[in-house]
């Protein structure tokens, strides 16, 4: 049976730092990792704005003020490129998950791709809206 | 003699002690937003930047509107996993269950916060 001795056994160090060489591989892990939390944050503004919307024109005045100010228009420039970037990044773990693109080669190529598409996707989102 | 089963031991393992049931989850949601991000997107990115008539106009239809539910409430979901994962692994004993208990409370008061400013745009 696995784990019976739990004891003196090592563990695993934090790479990240001198230690590791940055690879696109990891990078671009990380990074739907990053956009995946910092998505919380554009699903909270995306709510206000909604409940702002349904209570009172001064409330919405508020809210969507901000949405559409120049930093507003930039958060959400940022933040259409953070759920891009992840959506790429979780559908690449699915094709993974199902045993597919697993070599080397392939998975760098996909790290790249996911920084180029969100890129793109998040130009055509701005330029069309 | 092992009376052991291969499925006994592998559940309850992984860093969330759920075996494989949040690692399918996320597939399964994952596989979803695929769909539902482009979708949302530019529904909803098209709705921001009018007038509030121009908005409660849109959400008078029920495509913006359940694309806007569907988008917000399976991305909640994904997202809440998401961030569950990281504490998983960064957060340890008492804060991890504190910290894991605010998100999901957070999580869910966005989900029902969502539902009622949509249902009170859309009736």
């Amino acid at each position: 049976m696995a784990d019976v001795n739990r004891g003196n056994r090592p563990l695993s160090p934090f790479m990240i730092g001198p230690y590791y060489r940055p690879q696109i591989t990891s990078i671009s892990s990380i990074m739907v990792r990053i956009t995946g939390i910092a998505s919380l944050g554009t699903a909270f503004l995306i709510v206000c704005w909604l409940l702002a919307a349904a209570t009172s024109d001064a409330a919405f005045g508020v809210v969507n003020g901000f949405l559409t100010s120049w930093f507003g228009d930039l958060l959400m420039l940022l933040a259409s490129w953070a759920i891009w970037y992840h959506m790429l990044g979780r559908l690449r773990h699915v094709i993974w998950d199902f045993g597919y693109c697993l070599d080397i080669k392939t998975s760098e190529a996909m790290g790249w791709g996911m920084f180029i598409a969100a890129t793109m996707l998040a130009l055509l989102t701005a330029i069309v809206l | 003699m092992n009376f052991m089963t291969d499925r006994k031991r592998a559940e309850g393992l992984g860093s969330g002690s759920e075996g494989t049931q949040h690692h399918w989850k996320m597939m399964v949601t994952s596989m979803c937003l695929v769909i539902l991000v482009p979708l949302f997107v530019f529904t909803w990115g098209n709705i921001l930047g009018g007038t509030r008539e121009e908005v409660m106009a849109a959400f008078s239809r029920p495509f913006p509107v359940l694309v806007t539910a569907l988008g917000l409430l399976v991305g909640l979901y994904h997202i809440n996993m998401e961030v569950d994962e990281a504490v998983e692994d960064y957060v340890h004993g008492m804060a991890r269950k504190l910290t894991l208990v605010a998100v999901k409370a957070l999580t869910y008061t966005l989900m029902a916060i969502a539902v009622f400013a949509l249902l009170k745009l859309a009736l």
